[in-house]
């Protein structure tokens, strides 16, 4: 088979998985409902409570979960194309924290208490004021080092805040609620959230697949690149506002998944012959595949506990990732 | 007519001058060794060239002031071997090739039959074809250098800049690639390559351009430039000249004694 088939195949194969989950994704839950007639309730137009539990709890969740885990998927390959670098993902750039803290302080506050779309809000504008700090520090002509480093100052600072919101919560429950948040999960998420973070990944994802190209010039290093008429600067800022926007917004309203960015396109990077430009859409839709099947595993391990789904992306993720560097360890250099 | 031009270029690094004051044309037809001792701001040169160091004086590309160009146009008038052989993915050597047509092709649009047969002949003239689909990242370092070679002679475009191509290859791979640039020169593009066998630079270049700290000392046919006096006072080395089959023989033989030596460093 050429190489192109075989592209297209994977994509097709990938994206026939993510629709097969998606709609398992909307039929599994505690409240029993039939294969059929759950899916009849989404389209259907009578009231009753099949159609409320399709509509405001499964659809939401499965779209979250598409939406969050093609960002996660997208924004690693992006990431690490443009870092060239196989050890980036989404959170580098201090993304992930610094909206954290934002969800956080909402808690804290008893912000998120006071109206619901506090806590998400408050997401999004720290991730928007973490990356506004990475770009400034990172500068005109800073590096793509400068960019790493710039996001983990981010991230710690980020990280020491919220331990300080933990170290000073009024009371444990303020505390434990933190705690759980930022484990991160798709539970009891509403279609305000879809409607909230939608916008956001959908201008990150549109920022991120311009850079198809550039990535792939990439390969060949910074200067290289530039003399085959990259715009370097141009790529940055795709890069990191593409990152800031998809990856800000999911962290926003699901909290911090991890291992999935770093993991899929790991995976993939092999079966698109590790074209950059391939590995973006590839590794969109397998990260949707991994996530929204990671949110079906926690509805079927522990029914009634609320296993989070960042501590099953974490327990898969990592062992997973292990096999993969015992892998190919022969090839890293 | 004139393909680069470089009116009184100077770049600090470091707040150390690299390069102070160069002016140099670069005309079709012309194959043009750039050489020097380590430090003397040869790649500096080609990067200031490219825009990719920030340096004063101006820059003037096909007739056109540099600043005035944007990076797609610069890339279909200048093609550019770096020095470090950087490959970050383990993709197939005719993808890496295919790279260099990116300023030909627009934002979206997939290879052209162009594209496609300025990629074979580029695999074709760095004899490369042969491991085509296996991934460059794979090879030897003498087969890297040539998939980098043969990415950048696909670009196609007037002018190459090539920062020490040589280094790494065998004898009849730099030879090959000598005779590669001289018939690139003779079909009327113009080639800039940093050197550092001066062998090779006084056999086959057209011309040579002969850097010191920062600064042109001599500039012409390699056989005004390469002079025994030069090679002692700006390499410290004692060479020997002769003729062979029809070209010039430079080959350095040992270091200028030691008091000389001295003596030239109270001179500098």
């Amino acid at each position: 088979m050429s190489e192109p088939a075989r592209y297209r195949l994977l994509l097709a194969l990938l994206g026939g998985a993510t629709t097969v989950l998606f709609v398992l994704s909307l039929t599994v839950g505690p409240a029993a409902i039939g294969f059929g007639d759950s899916l009849a309730a989404l389209v259907s137009g009578d009231g009753g409570a099949i159609v409320l539990i399709m509509r405001e709890i499964r659809l939401p969740r499965a779209l979250l979960g598409l939406m969050i885990g093609a960002t996660l998927g997208l924004s690693g390959a992006a990431l690490q194309g443009y870092l060239r670098n196989p050890l980036a993902e989404p959170g580098l750039i201090g993304v992930s924290a610094s909206a954290s803290l934002g969800a956080v302080l909402a808690i804290y506050t008893g912000l998120s208490a006071a109206f619901p779309l506090a806590l998400p809000l408050s997401a999004l504008a720290a991730a928007v004021a973490g990356v506004l700090v990475v770009q400034a520090l990172a500068g005109m002509h800073g590096g793509t080092l400068t960019i790493i480093l710039a996001g983990v100052a981010v991230s710690s600072f980020a990280g020491a805040m919220t331990s300080l919101a933990l170290n000073l919560s009024p009371n444990p429950f303020a505390a434990l609620e933190i705690l759980f948040w930022m484990l991160g999960s798709l539970t009891d998420r509403s279609m305000e959230h879809v409607w909230l973070a939608g916008p956001f990944i959908l201008l990150g994802w549109a920022m991120l697949a311009m850079l198809a190209r550039p990535l792939d010039t990439l390969t060949l290093g910074g200067d290289a690149a530039s003399s085959l008429g990259v715009d370097m600067r141009r790529v940055r800022f795709l890069a990191v506002f593409g990152t800031a926007a998809c990856v800000g917004a999911s962290t926003a309203v699901a909290g911090a998944i991890g291992f999935v960015g770093l993991v899929v396109p790991h995976l993939l990077r092999p079966l698109v012959g590790a074209r950059p430009s391939r590995l973006l859409p590839a590794s969109a839709l397998g990260g949707a595949s991994v996530l929204i099947a990671a949110d079906i595993l926690v509805r079927l391990i522990a029914p009634g506990r609320d296993l989070k789904l960042g501590v099953l992306t974490a327990i898969v993720g990592a062992p997973f990732f292990l096999w993969l560097i015992w892998r190919s360890r022969g090839r890293l250099t | 007519m004139s393909l680069l031009t470089l009116s009184g270029i100077g770049v600090a690094l470091g707040g150390r001058d690299v390069l102070g004051d160069v002016s140099l044309t670069v005309d079709a037809g012309e194959f043009v060794g750039l050489i020097g001792p380590n430090g003397a701001g040869k790649s500096t040169l080609l990067r200031a060239a490219l825009g990719l160091v920030a340096a004063r004086g101006t820059v003037e590309i096909g007739g056109m002031p540099a600043a005035r160009l944007s990076a797609r146009e610069r890339a279909l008038r200048i093609a550019y071997l770096p020095q470090e052989r950087e490959i970050a993915w383990p993709v197939s050597v005719d993808m890496l090739v295919g790279l260099g047509r990116a300023p030909h092709r627009g934002p979206f649009a997939a290879a052209g039959a162009k594209d496609r047969a300025a990629v074979e002949a580029a695999l074709g003239r760095m004899e490369i074809a042969a491991f085509r689909h296996r991934p460059a990242t794979q090879l030897s370092g003498g087969e890297k250098a040539r998939v980098l070679i043969a990415r950048a002679l696909a670009q196609e475009a007037p002018l190459l800049l090539a920062d020490e191509p040589t280094a790494g290859l065998d004898p009849e791979h730099q030879i090959g690639l000598m005779r590669l640039f001289a018939d690139l020169a003779r079909e009327g593009r113009g080639v800039v390559a940093s050197l550092h066998d001066l062998g090779l630079a006084a056999r086959w270049c057209t011309r040579l351009v002969l850097l010191d700290r920062g600064r042109i000392v001599a500039d012409g046919p390699p056989r005004q430039v390469l002079t025994p006096q030069r090679l002692r006072d700006i390499y410290a080395v004692e060479a020997f000249f002769g003729e062979a089959a029809g070209g010039l023989v430079v080959q350095p033989l040992d270091l200028v004694a030691s008091n000389a030596k001295n003596e030239r460093t109270v001179h500098r």
